[in-house]
C-alpha cells in the first residue's frame, strides 16, 4: 500500500487510540502511552505486523496510546492507513476470516 | 430457543463502550454503523465494529450489526466487512418494501459465496421506521427466510405521523399491533423501539411490561442498566412457572392413560395451553423465575 498523504485516526478518550500517518523516509514508530512500560512492546509488534500485512513501508506512525485493547489499536490505525491511501480496501485483505 | 429480550445498541465509532459492552451480557448486541456514528468515522467504525465481531470477548454473544443504507456511499462496504468478520446478523436500516430485504438478502449471499460462508448463516431484521414499512409489513415479514424478526422504530415513524411521542403510547399502538401481527404470521419476532431516557426505569418498565403483554419478544436498548429491568420483566413468574408445571403433568398423565383429552382441576387443557406451558418451563431454563 502506497502512503500518500497524512492522516489521523481515533481518539485521546479512555480506551482508545490516536493514531497519526506521515510519509517518510523510512518506517519509524513513536509510542506514547502511560503503559508504555508494560505494553510498548507489544503495541510495537502489533503495529509492525499490520504495517507488513498490508505492505506499508516509508512510514512514521504515531501511537497515542490511552489504554486500547489490541483490536481497537488494530481497527485504529487499519483506519488511517486507508486514510493515508488513495487505494480501495480489499475486503478480503482487510477482514482476516 | 434463543431469547432475544434484550438488544444493546452500541455505537459503532465508540472504543470504549466497544470495550466493555460484553460485560452487560444482553441476549443479543447490536453495534451500529448507521445514525449513531457521524459521516467522518462511517470507515473508521466499519473496522472498529468488525474487529470486534472477530474478538474472542463477543464469541459467546449473538452480535447484529445495524449497516447503513445500500443506497448511500456506506452500506455496500459494511455488509463486506461485517459479513466477512461473522456478524450473526444484519439489521436493516429502515426496510419500507419487501424488496429492500430481498436486495439485502441478494448483496449478502453474493458476500458469502464469494467468501465460502455457507450460504443462509447471515441473519437478517428488518427494521420498520414509517407509515409504508407498517402498511407493509406482512410481506415483508415474508419476505426472506433469513429474517429472524421485526424491530420498530420509533422516532421516525411518529415524525412521519405528524405526531409526538406519549408517556402512554397511543400513537404507536398501530404500529406495534402491525408488526406483531405480521411477525408473527410469518413465524418470526418482534422487537420494540428504544425507550432513550435513561433515568427514567418507571417509564421504561411501564412500556416494556406494556409491550410484553402485547406480545413482544424483546426490545431494543440505550443503556446496560435496562438489561436487568426488561430481563425481570420477561421473566415467567412463580404462578406461571407452578401452572406450567401442572399443565405439563396432566398432558403426560393423560398420554400414560391414552386418553386424548387432558384435563386440569375438571377444566380442559388443549394444545396452545400445553405448548404455552412448554415455552414457560423452557423461559424458566433461560432466565429467572420473577414473584
Amino acid at each position: 500500500m502506497k502512503i500518500v498523504k497524512e492522516a489521523i485516526a481515533g481518539t485521546l478518550e479512555s480506551s482508545d487510540v490516536m493514531i497519526r500517518i506521515i510519509p517518510a523516509e523510512e518506517e519509524k514508530i513513536t509510542i506514547n502511552s502511560s503503559v508504555k512500560k508494560l505494553f510498548g512492546n507489544e503495541i510495537r509488534n502489533t503495529v509492525k505486523n499490520v504495517l507488513s500485512a498490508f505492505d506499508v513501508a516509508n512510514v512514521h506512525v504515531i501511537v497515542e496510546d490511552k489504554g486500547a485493547l489490541d483490536f481497537i489499536l488494530k481497527a485504529r490505525l487499519k483506519t488511517a492507513l486507508f486514510r493515508a491511501t488513495d487505494e480501495k480496501p480489499q475486503w478480503n485483505k482487510v477482514i482476516q476470516q | 430457543m434463543k431469547l432475544r429480550r434484550s438488544m444493546l445498541f452500541v455505537p459503532g465509532s465508540n472504543a470504549g463502550m466497544l470495550s466493555n459492552s460484553f460485560i452487560y451480557n444482553p441476549d443479543s448486541i447490536m453495534f451500529d454503523l448507521e445514525d449513531s456514528v457521524t459521516i467522518k468515522e462511517k470507515d473508521s467504525a466499519r473496522l472498529l465494529v468488525s474487529m470486534a465481531l472477530q474478538n474472542p470477548l463477543y464469541q459467546k454473544l449473538e452480535k447484529i450489526v445495524r449497516i447503513n443504507p445500500l443506497d448511500s456511499e456506506f452500506g455496500i462496504d459494511d455488509l463486506n466487512a461485517v459479513v466477512r468478520a461473522g456478524t450473526d446478523v444484519v439489521r436493516m436500516p429502515k426496510t419500507d418494501t419487501p424488496q429492500d430485504v430481498v436486495d439485502m438478502e441478494k448483496i449478502i449471499e453474493n458476500i458469502e459465496r464469494e467468501i465460502g460462508r455457507a450460504i443462509g448463516t447471515t441473519k437478517l431484521l428488518a427494521a420498520i421506521e414509517s407509515p409504508l414499512g407498517v402498511t407493509n409489513a406482512n410481506k415483508i415479514a415474508a419476505a426472506s427466510k433469513r429474517l429472524i424478526g421485526i424491530a420498530l422504530g420509533a422516532e421516525d415513524y411518529v415524525r412521519n405521523l405528524k405526531t409526538e411521542r406519549s408517556p402512554e403510547g397511543v400513537e404507536l399502538l398501530f404500529a406495534r399491533c402491525s408488526i406483531l401481527q405480521a411477525a408473527r404470521a410469518s413465524g418470526i419476532m418482534a422487537f420494540d423501539t428504544v425507550f432513550s431516557d435513561a433515568n427514567d426505569d418507571e417509564g421504561f418498565i411501564r412500556e416494556a411490561t406494556h409491550i410484553k403483554q402485547l406480545g413482544f419478544d424483546g426490545k431494543s436498548l440505550i443503556n446496560p442498566r435496562q438489561i436487568m429491568l426488561i430481563h425481570h420483566i420477561f421473566a415467567p413468574t412463580k404462578q406461571e412457572y407452578t401452572h406450567a408445571l401442572k399443565v405439563i403433568e396432566a398432558a403426560q398423565a393423560a398420554q400414560e392413560a391414552g386418553s386424548g383429552v387432558v384435563s386440569l382441576n375438571g377444566k380442559m387443557v388443549d394444545a396452545p395451553v400445553i405448548e404455552r406451558a412448554k415455552l414457560v418451563l423452557e423461559k424458566v431454563k433461560l432466565s429467572e423465575i420473577r414473584e
